[in-house]
C-alpha cells in the first residue's frame, strides 16, 4: 500500500507518471521550438550546407534528438489514452499500441540516422 | 322547497368544479408521466446537441493529436531527411514545397500543430487551477481558436 499522505513527484508512480511525462515533454519541446525558431531567425540558412551546419554542433543534435524523443514518448501517452477511450476489445487494443510503440521506436532509429549521418 | 333546490343546485356545482379540476390534475398527471418517460433513460446524441466551445477545443486538441501522430511524424522525419541530407535532397524539397497542393497540406498541419500547442497551454494553465471559471473557461477557448488560426494564416503569407 502506498502512503496516501506525503507524496512527492519523484517517489514511485501512484499511476500518475504518464500524466507527469506528458506535461514534462510539452514543455520541452515548446523550449525546444523557442531555441529553435531563434537559432533559424538568427542564422537564416539560405541552402543545404548551412542548414547542414546548424545541425553540425553537437548540443544541436543531442537537443534535436531529444526533442524528438520527447515528440515520441507525448505521441506515445496520447495515443494510449485515445485507443483506451475508443478501443473495448483488449486483443484489437494490445495489437494497436504494440503497432504503436513499435512504430515510435522505429521513428527514433530513424530521427538517430539523420541527425548522426 | 326553494330553499332545498337551491342548495341541489350549488351542491352539484360544487361536485361539476370537484370532478372538473380532477380531470384537469389527471391530465397533468399523464403529461409529466409522459415527460418522464421520454427524458429517462436518456439518450445523449453527441451531433444533435451544440457542444460547448471548451468542448470543441478540447475535441480538436484530441483529433490534432492523432493526426500530428500519423501521418505528422513520418512527414516531419521525411522533410527533415530531404533538409539536411544532399544538395539534391534539399532541391527536391524546395521543388516540392513550390506545389500548391503540398503548401496547403503543410498550412494544414501547420494549423494542427498550433491549434494542439495553443490548446496544451490552456491545458497546463488549467492544471495550476487557473481560469477554471466557466466564464475564463470559455474566454480561453475561444482565444485558442482564434490565435491558432491567425497565427496559422500569418504562416501561410510567409508560405506564399
Amino acid at each position: 500500500m502506498v502512503k496516501q499522505n506525503g507524496r512527492i513527484v519523484t517517489g514511485a508512480h501512484y499511476g500518475l507518471k504518464d500524466w507527469l511525462a506528458q506535461r514534462v515533454t510539452a514543455v520541452l519541446m515548446v523550449a525546444y521550438i523557442v531555441l529553435f525558431a531563434v537559432i533559424v531567425w538568427i542564422s537564416a540558412p539560405q541552402n543545404q550546407v548551412e542548414w547542414a551546419a546548424i545541425f553540425s554542433y553537437p548540443g544541436m543534435r543531442v537537443a534535436s534528438f531529444l526533442f524528438l524523443a520527447s515528440l515520441m514518448w507525448h505521441a506515445w501517452v496520447g495515443v494510449r489514452n485515445v485507443l483506451m477511450d475508443y478501443i473495448k476489445s483488449a486483443a484489437i487494443r494490445l495489437t494497436l499500441q504494440i503497432l504503436v510503440i513499435v512504430s515510435l521506436l522505429a521513428y527514433l532509429v530513424w530521427t538517430a540516422e539523420i541527425l548522426w549521418s | 322547497m326553494t330553499c332545498i333546490k337551491e342548495y341541489n343546485r350549488l351542491h352539484l356545482l360544487a361536485v361539476k368544479r370537484i370532478v372538473i379540476a380532477l380531470n384537469y390534475h389527471n391530465k397533468v398527471l399523464c403529461m409529466e408521466a409522459k415527460l418522464l418517460k421520454k427524458q429517462r433513460p436518456k439518450h445523449l446524441n453527441l451531433f444533435k446537441i451544440s457542444q460547448p466551445l471548451p468542448a470543441i477545443v478540447s475535441i480538436m486538441h484530441r483529433i490534432s493529436g492523432v493526426l500530428l501522430f500519423f501521418p505528422g511524424i513520418p512527414l516531419l522525419l521525411y522533410g527533415l531527411q530531404m533538409l539536411l541530407e544532399s544538395a539534391d535532397s534539399f532541391q527536391a524539397l524546395l521543388t516540392l514545397m513550390q506545389n500548391p497542393v503540398v503548401k496547403g497540406l503543410v498550412l494544414l498541419f501547420v494549423w494542427f500543430s498550433l491549434h494542439h500547442l495553443c490548446a496544451g497551454i490552456r491545458f497546463l494553465v488549467l492544471d495550476l487551477h487557473y481560469g477554471v471559471a466557466l466564464a475564463h473557461a470559455r474566454a480561453s477557448s475561444k482565444w485558442v481558436l482564434v490565435v491558432s488560426v491567425a497565427l496559422t494564416l500569418a504562416a501561410g503569407i510567409v508560405l506564399w
